[in-house]
């Protein structure tokens, strides 16, 4: 049975996101390199997570003064983080979800439990999280935050990453 | 986030998307998308319910390993345990973000100008 994509969303804000026709997009495809068992999986969220002690949380007060703007930057999130070191900066959903469990964001605990049984060759030491709320077209993602990322990616040598939108 | 998605699959880095707004990323032509009928802001399952966040998790890297064609989307069947009103309610923010702040006051303005024009 097919998720219903619009079940949680207000009424109101359907329009917005219901596709007026095609996008334009051409398929995107990078095959696994080696086994899965092999293979190291990083995870990126888009829920706004920091470490509160040693990040700077993003940037909500300009997003108040200037409501068409989202804060574009990200911040590396360890895997083994412990829940009393993440705070939530994102004023589009309930923060409170990630500052009980890190999880429903990340999902590190599940990832480690597939490594441990082998799934998974590991979870990488490095994990990244990003604001999901972006100004239209999102130039700074494309140009400054996207191509950051891969460049950490490629230097963790990380074989594969799961998205996960807030 | 479709935007990631896209650009870090085309540096050659295999991606899956969790979303609970799969229609979204087929329509941007994702690669892999694991879709997940549970409110906003929980991608993974419910808090502290590891066994539902495995399940996802789960999902997720089957995905790197039995996709074989751009665009495979697996919709998983597991069911939010709270009723949709509880829900929807838990998932929104605590006070209206500012761009919803910012449009309603455009609806009340425009509105207050039809008024006077009428």
């Amino acid at each position: 049975m097919p998720v219903d994509s619009y079940k949680f969303l207000p009424k109101s804000f359907r329009a917005a996101f219901q596709p007026a026709g095609p996008s334009g997009e051409e398929p995107v495809w990078a095959a696994l390199a080696k086994p899965l068992s092999e293979a190291k999986v990083a995870v990126l969220s888009s829920a706004g997570v920091f470490l509160k002690d040693s990040q700077s949380s993003f940037d909500l007060d300009r997003e108040r003064r200037e409501p068409t703007w989202g804060d574009p930057g990200w911040r590396a999130i360890p895997r083994d983080v412990s829940q009393d070191q993440v705070d939530v900066a994102h004023l589009h959903i309930n923060p409170e979800h990630a500052r009980e469990d890190v999880g429903v964001a990340f999902g590190f605990a599940a990832f480690m439990a597939l490594e441990n049984e082998g799934v998974i060759g590991k979870l990488a030491d490095e994990n990244y999280s990003v604001m999901g709320y972006q100004e239209r077209g999102c130039a700074a993602w494309r140009n400054e935050t996207g191509p950051e990322i891969v460049n950490r990616l490629r230097h963790e040598a990380v074989d594969a990453i799961i998205l996960a939108p807030a | 986030m479709p935007v990631l998605a896209r650009l870090i699959e085309n540096a050659g880095i295999p991606t899956v998307i969790v979303t609970p707004m799969p229609d979204l990323a087929s329509h941007v032509r994702l690669s892999r998308i694991v879709g997940v009928e549970f409110p906003f802001a929980q991608a993974f399952g419910m808090v502290g319910d590891l066994e539902m966040q495995r399940e996802v998790a789960l999902a997720a890297v089957g995905l790197l390993a039995e996709a074989t064609e751009p665009e495979t989307r697996n919709d998983l069947s597991i069911e939010w345990p709270l009723d949709t009103r509880s829900a929807y309610r838990a998932w929104q923010p605590a006070e209206v973000s500012p761009i919803v702040a910012a449009n309603l006051a455009q609806m009340r303005k425009a509105r207050g100008a039809e008024t006077k024009s009428d």
